[in-house]
């Protein structure tokens, strides 16, 4: 930029979530654009609460593994740091901890020898207790206020950071920042923000480049994205020489996975882009200009997740034209047939359990009727779900309705049906059913007040 | 007699957060878009009659640089509960296309 004496702030987006799929080439050529840090979110609440209940990752570890290689070894190449945010899906402890073993394990085979900062966000129940005492943590809809009991029903808490504990880290020398959660933005927007850069064009960059090139024209023909980051605004380009951006491609993604298409609320502010222009500055790269940022009081956002009563499934496939030209009756007669079987075999013993049958191919997305006079399909599969208070019960529920669930006859059956198992045993222990449970802000007086920032010591960890 | 289905390019629904659902109607152009965004029979009566949501807390932003309107509403179960059934939420918009608009 001619305008500033500085330049732009270059980050480059190599992929939408670690272990997705960085390219190499991509890498290599925003690299050559420029670069000054490789940044990337590596989560999302979008799968569930599984992973941070658990403290495990989506992706699987040879994929991050992969990533990781890619990106290690061109920002040492380059001399540039590589920020990573909500490290192993969740960002909890344990994922963040399963990220730096294999980063570890990348740094080692490269040999190469990085400065490895770890931040960590998740909370204690008592601390979290004591802030809610305090009056500092506040609900957001459709959510009420938050009591202890919901605290103690969760297994993991974290609160999503903003920019400064990774600002805090790369200023210590880091060179390579794996974040436990993370707003996505934020750890985009951190190393622009370091520099300078306007803070407005800053945090937006980091929502549109927030899934790599799923701001791009063809998401499917690459994997990442450039964003420069100018005292006038910012500019996005693909990372993958056929791939193009369009000021739609670019400004849609501001629409995608938010409630709210102008305002995104991060730690310390809001994002305001009502007043946002989108302009096309050459075939592959488009100029967003008018975003604006206005500070609040520092807030993080809480996520915590629990696991609570347990499931047990079983799957049938039927063809048979009896039970397809009169799937709604089949459904309810086998529902009362199965509830009624559990009661008469196991009784009082199964506790407050709970059957659901969903017909794949027929209404299992919605669970609703559907409307008169719809074709018969060519054949459905049929979920059977329990969930009752212990694993051992769903599983009992399920032996007991097998026979039942297996052979139920419609009243046009001359002789026992069978239906199509896949499995043998017909039962699978499912597992406890994750849910999240908070959705509040929690007020901080200091941006670093609930991190703990940790080095690697290389020669521990490569000893252990 | 238009449905969503015939004013609208692409219909599309996602979760946003665990709490949240989102649904994004891209118009066909803007004379649609100036037509249906603010239609009565995308409001929050309904999102309450086809997603059993509170309809005090549905929201909505028409977008007239990209005639979309953007409609979001809080989930009716939890994500990933017992009766999931579409833990994205990718699936929710095809209740929507067949919904009369005038």
């Amino acid at each position: 930029m001619p305008d500033d004496p500085r330049g732009p702030i270059k980050v480059l987006v190599p992929t939408g979530s670690l272990g997705a799929g960085a390219r190499e080439e991509e890498v290599r050529y925003g690299i050559a654009q420029g670069a000054q840090v490789i940044a990337t979110d590596a989560g999302s609440t979008d799968s569930g609460a599984a992973y941070l209940a658990l403290g495990i990752s989506k992706n699987n570890k040879g994929a991050v593994k992969r990533d990781l290689t890619i990106l290690m070894k061109a920002a040492h190449e380059a001399k540039i740091p590589i920020v990573v945010g909500t490290s192993g899906q969740a960002g909890g402890d344990k994922n963040v901890d399963w990220t730096r073993d294999i980063a570890v394990e990348v740094a080692r085979e490269l040999g190469i020898r990085p400065k490895i900062a770890l931040l960590y966000s998740e909370l204690g129940k008592e601390a979290v207790k004591a802030k809610n005492a305090a009056g500092r943590i506040r609900p957001l809809a459709p959510m009420g206020p938050l009591d202890d009991a919901t605290v103690d029903a969760c297994d993991h808490i974290v609160a999503a950071m903003g920019p400064e504990p990774f600002i805090a880290a790369l200023e210590a020398g880091a060179d390579i920042v794996l974040g436990g959660r993370t707003t996505d933005t934020a750890v985009l927007a951190c190393y622009p923000i370091m520099k300078g850069a306007p803070l407005g064009p800053a945090w937006h960059a980091g929502k549109i480049g927030e899934c790599g090139a799923q701001c791009t024209v063809k998401a499917v023909d690459g994997s990442g994205v450039l964003l420069s980051i100018h005292e006038g605004g910012f500019d996005v380009e693909p990372l993958s020489a056929v791939n193009t951006c369009t000021p739609h491609s670019v400004s849609a993604h501001m629409l995608y996975e938010n409630s709210d298409p102008f305002l995104l609320t991060e730690p310390g502010g809001v994002l305001d882009v009502t007043e946002t222009d989108y302009q096309q500055l050459d075939p592959r790269i488009v100029r967003v200009t008018g975003s604006a940022w206005r500070p609040q009081p520092y807030t993080m956002k809480l996520e915590g997740a629990s696991s609570g009563r347990f499931q047990t499934v079983m799957l049938v496939g039927i063809q048979d034209p009896i039970v397809l030209r009169n799937l709604d009756a089949f459904h309810d007669r086998m529902l009362d047939r199965l509830y009624h079987r559990v009661r008469t075999t196991i009784g009082e013993a199964a506790g407050d359990f709970h059957i659901s049958l969903r017909l794949y191919g027929w209404n299992a997305v919605t669970g609703e009727k559907v409307p008169e006079g719809t074709p018969p399909p060519r054949e459905v599969g049929v979920l059977f779900v329990a969930t009752a208070d212990t694993q051992e019960m769903a599983t009992q529920i399920a032996k007991a309705c097998n026979p039942w669930f297996f052979h139920m006859y419609m009243p046009e059956h001359e002789e026992m049906p069978s239906y199509g198992f896949a499995f043998t045993p017909a039962d699978i222990e499912r597992g406890p059913v994750y849910e999240f449970r908070l959705n509040h802000v929690v007020e901080c007086d200091d941006p670093a007040e609930l991190v703990r920032t940790v080095w690697v010591d290389l020669d521990q960890a490569e000893a252990a | 007699m238009a449905t969503v289905n015939d004013v609208c390019r692409l219909v599309r629904s996602k979760n946003a957060g665990p709490f949240w659902v989102t649904i994004d109607l891209f118009f066909d152009g803007p004379e649609s878009f100036r037509r249906y965004a603010q239609s009565e029979a995308l409001g929050p009566a309904t999102f309450a009659r086809l997603y059993g949501t509170d309809p005090a807390l549905v929201k909505r932003f028409p977008v007239e640089s990209l005639s979309m309107v953007k409609i979001s509403y809080p989930r009716s179960s939890s994500q990933g509960g017992m009766v999931e059934r579409d833990l994205h939420c990718g699936q929710q918009f095809v209740r929507l296309l067949d919904v009369e608009l005038d």
